[in-house]
């Protein structure tokens, strides 16, 4: 389902250097970690892969489903089933939280050709996906994500995901700045998208997440490259033995 | 002619003359008021202010009044649906008020401006100007022909919102709005500012509000996009009294909306003057700007703090939204403080939209210009939601949505 090779993707600003010659495969169906210590590249992907304007892809390619989705823009990419779910979800203040998830799922329906969802079909939805991730509906009445704690704003995320059905899912440090409850809360939400013409790609600092969200492969970015991939149990070596090792040993 | 006296005058101001000396038999009033509309028109023979007055630094009227449309009494305009449903009606129509569609409503007096103009129990006062480079009070004192005197007796609740409509037809209109909110009473006011064709439109709304009295009072500019409008509003507050204004300008070709809230006087296309003479007084004021295209906005706001106006609290803020390379967007923010115990502030930005905000939207699927078109809404709503009328937040969301669904 995705496949990037040999990826070099800068800063558009400065021209600094982040992905340099990255290689990931991930199919339909798994869920693939990637880890890695900090400033190592993990964000950059993310963002890279979204479509972010701020960094350049200066070689190699992204293909999603065989194709480049290079020249694509955000809105394109997220039509055609690439989800990011933010490290830190933006506050928008004035747009209704409800209003953009409307707007949001009805884009994506009229990109592939479906009509608008009707207004007790798009509640009906939302009720019942805040409610699995045991969200209060009075706090989609909010503007987009002003005024949540840092839980209520990745729980809105994994709302939002699972109300867009995407394809491929990229959760950039989902588990940062959650409580254990609220980390359960949303991996049992990441859990119930797991299927098989779904990929899921979890980025995360630390194994925690991945006891809970259980992974299919485990990568190691170290420099803007895949230095290492295993299994699960590659996870758990690094929770144990800290990066140091498997960085001396690629080198 | 005679083009060595004085500096050769325009042709706005060259019709502006003409049309007085056309007009003034046709003008209500009794001596006293005549008296006032000559002086007017003297100011107005001197010349239309330009960029050399400080006040119109930023709209050099003299430049940019290039036309002056005649007065044209076959024009037809059409009385609207309100912002509100239910609201009383008082409309003004090509410069006419439309007297026999008068609404009733207990404790509230309504009279056709023209009317008491004619019978003298007008004050003729009230047309003076507040300095000498008052010339939208000097257009509107020389030509005010029409418009409605509002009075609310005291102690009056009032339900129901007054809606004056002032509906353009094209050619030239000069109207006031005397509005008096009696002790103790509550009312909403909306002013309508609208119509059709490239009219020139001078108003005046002037609002005194009686002690513990509250008044919401909606500005809606939404003239024609060749239109000239030029208009001010005056308010005297009573003691503990509220006044929520709220201006939205969505119309027009020139437009310059003045404030002077507590008779203290300065102007400019957007002008905030908040004089705080008696202690204890709060004011807050937040205004937004979209630019789009090659438009130019200008705000000039200043907040008076007199010796005596002890523990004033004053805000100011203007933010702005810059979405052409070609816009323009001029800010004067002035705090003026003689007292030194208060609390005063303000604050101007211009911004263009974010792009971290615009990139989260568009992650999800929504087109970018779908999703600009979300957070410029978003911009002004947000000034929106604080109004506390659940049902006039909502008339006015639906009308910034209509808005974009026109222009975006």
């Amino acid at each position: 389902m995705l496949e990037i090779k040999n990826l070099h993707a800068r800063i558009a600003e400065d021209g600094t250097e982040i992905i340099r010659g990255l290689n990931l495969t991930v199919k339909a169906g798994e869920v693939a970690a990637i880890m890695g210590p900090n400033g190592s590249g993990k964000s950059t992907l993310s963002y890279v892969l979204a479509g972010r304007e701020d960094y350049e892809v200066t070689e190699g390619e992204i293909l999603y489903n065989g194709e480049s989705i290079l020249e694509m823009d955000p809105a394109e990419r997220a039509a055609s089933g690439i989800f990011l779910a933010f490290q830190y979800p933006m506050e928008i203040p004035g747009v209704a939280t409800m209003e953009f998830l409307k707007v949001a799922m009805n884009a994506q329906r009229k990109a592939r050709g479906e009509d608008p969802l009707t207004i007790p079909e798009f509640l009906k939805q939302v009720k019942a996906a805040a409610g699995t991730l045991d969200m209060d509906m009075a706090m989609l009445k909010r503007p987009l994500n002003v005024g949540f704690s840092g839980g209520e704003k990745k729980r809105a995320e994994i709302l939002q995901m699972k109300l867009l059905q995407p394809k491929l899912c990229v959760l950039d440090e989902t588990d940062s700045g959650l409580d254990i409850d609220a980390l359960k809360i949303v991996a049992d939400g990441v859990n119930a998208l797991r299927s098989p013409d779904r990929a899921i790609v979890v980025i995360t600092h630390y194994q925690r997440l991945l006891d809970y969200i259980v992974p299919d492969s485990v990568h190691v970015l170290y420099r803007g490259q895949v230095i290492k991939s295993g299994d699960k149990s590659l996870a758990v070596e690094l929770e144990a033995n800290g990066y140091a090792g498997i960085i001396e040993e690629a080198a | 002619m005679n083009m060595h006296a004085v500096p050769q005058r325009t042709s706005a101001e060259t019709a502006l003359i003409d049309a007085f000396g056309e007009r003034l038999s046709l003008l209500p009033g009794d001596g006293e008021v005549m008296v006032k509309r000559d002086d007017a028109i003297e100011l107005l023979k001197a010349g239309l202010p330009t960029k050399r007055i400080e006040s119109w630094h930023y709209t050099d009227l003299r430049r940019l009044l290039t036309a002056v449309p005649e007065h044209d009494q076959s024009a037809k305009a059409e009385v609207l649906a309100p912002i509100l449903e239910g609201s009383a009606v008082l409309p003004v129509l090509n410069g006419v008020a439309a007297a026999n569609r008068l609404p009733t409503l207990e404790g509230v007096t309504i009279q056709p401006l023209a009317e008491k103009l004619a019978d003298g129990s007008f004050a003729a006062a009230a047309l003076d100007l507040y300095g000498s480079d008052d010339a939208i009070g000097a257009l509107n004192t020389a030509f005010v022909a029409d418009g409605y005197f509002v009075d609310i007796a005291a102690g009056t609740d009032l339900a129901t919102p007054i809606e004056i409509q002032n509906v353009q037809a094209g050619g030239q209109t000069h109207v006031r709005f005397p509005v008096r909110v009696g002790n103790g009473a509550r009312v909403t006011l909306l002013e309508r500012q609208a119509g059709e064709g490239a009219a020139l439109a001078s108003s005046v709304s002037q609002l005194l509000v009686g002690d513990d009295a509250e008044v919401l009072w909606l500005i809606e500019q939404e003239q024609a996009d060749t239109a000239s409008h030029l208009a001010q509003f005056k308010a005297s507050l009573g003691k503990n009294s509220k006044l929520v204004l709220f201006v939205m300008n969505t119309g027009g070709k020139l437009v310059r909306q003045e404030i002077i809230v507590d008779a203290a006087g300065e102007g400019s296309v957007f002008t905030l003057v908040l004089d705080h003479s008696v202690p204890h007084t709060t004011s807050t004021e937040v205004v937004r700007y979209v630019i789009t295209d090659k438009a130019h906005g200008v705000f000039q706001g200043r907040i008076n703090v007199a010796q005596k106006a002890q523990k004033t609290d004053a805000k100011m803020a203007c933010n702005t939204l810059l979405l052409s390379d070609d816009g323009e967007f001029s800010v004067k923010p002035e705090l003026e403080i003689f007292a030194d115990d208060v609390q005063c502030g303000h604050g101007a930005t211009v911004t263009e939209i974010d792009r971290n905000h615009l990139f989260y939207l568009m992650a999800r699927g929504i087109e970018e210009k779908t999703a600009r078109g979300l957070l410029v809404k978003a911009f002004v709503a947000e000034v929106v939601e604080e109004l506390e009328n659940e049902a006039l937040v909502e008339a006015l969301e639906a009308r910034i949505d209509s808005w974009f669904a026109a222009h975006g």
